[in-house]
């Protein structure tokens, strides 16, 4: 085991996590369907997402909010620990044209065990936080 | 409780899928990283899998007459809720050991749970489902719970 023992010690509760904008368009919102092999309508049938579900537009697939959350830990962990576990739900739906922010900020730090507790999160570009979750990192990889 | 909860319904707790078995690709693992934007080398190359990517690895594969008219395959492992309308629902995921190209993994879902609540506008239906993932040395992997509101 490899630990990042001085950066660990360096981290403090409420310590924020740089935060990443994300514009989905249609391409990459195929794209994602598509590697899931996701055929539901309202995310690339516009005219029967509008007319027929009442969406305001193509609907974004919760999970890739999910893996937002995911890359938001990793982007700023790098290669000192993974994740161990996530939390999350999808609490409002986004559309294409939405402006999505990632983030999140430390909670808790256990020094026995080196892992991490970080809040994350997805908000929109009112403000409204779309994906929140709770993330475990163990700040200790093999190698 | 509302009651909205047969025996019948109940009965379903503990239900589980047939075991299915997939390979890990690189080409399955970059198309994925693209898809969703990410930025790591490793991960856009191919050379280890980024979390989540279990999610396109197990998504159903059904036939086109198999879809309901919105495009959505029907979960068999599910019985008929008397509610339909689906809310939000959340996700819990542990990761026990990095996924490679290469790898074959086997998931298995299980039904573990339905329960009702009083929600501030009427009766609510929780339910969860569990799909635990392992190699083929019987290794746990990633575990998943997803847990689905219905009103």
């Amino acid at each position: 085991m490899i630990v990042n023992a001085e950066r660990f010690a360096g981290l403090r509760v409420g310590e924020q996590l740089p935060g990443r904008e994300h514009t989905p368009d249609n391409v990459q919102l195929m794209f994602y369907n598509a590697a899931l092999w996701n055929g539901h309508r309202i995310h690339f049938d516009e005219p029967y997402a509008k007319n027929v579900e009442g969406y305001p537009g193509l609907v974004i697939a919760g999970p890739m909010l999910g893996d937002w959350l995911h890359q938001c830990v990793e982007e700023w962990l790098g290669e000192d620990g993974h994740i161990f576990s996530i939390d999350y739900s999808n609490r409002v739906a986004t559309y294409i044209g939405d402006v999505l922010t990632a983030g999140g900020e430390i909670a808790a730090l256990n020094v026995e065990t080196m892992e991490v507790e970080i809040e994350v999160h997805i908000k929109n570009q009112s403000g409204d936080v779309v994906t929140p979750g709770k993330v475990v990192v163990r700040f200790a990889h093999a190698g | 409780m509302g009651g909205l909860l047969s025996e019948e319904l109940l009965s379903t707790i503990g239900r589980r899928s047939e075991p299915r078995r997939e390979i890990v690709t690189r080409r399955d693992i970059r198309k994925y990283a693209v898809a969703t934007g990410n930025r790591q080398r490793k991960y856009l190359d191919g050379d280890e899998a980024p979390p989540m990517f279990h999610v396109p690895l197990f998504w159903d594969v059904v036939e086109l007459g198999q879809l309901t008219p919105d495009g959505v395959s029907i979960d068999s492992l599910l019985p008929k809720f008397p509610l339909e309308k689906a809310m939000a629902g959340g996700l819990n995921i542990e990761y026990h050991k990095p996924v490679y190209p290469g790898d074959w993994l086997t998931s298995t879902r299980t039904l573990t749970d339905i329960y009702e609540k009083q929600g501030r506008s009427g009766s609510l239906i929780f339910y969860e489902v569990v799909m635990d993932i392992v190699n083929d040395d019987g290794d746990l992997i990633i575990r998943e719970k997803t847990t689905r509101i219905l009103r």
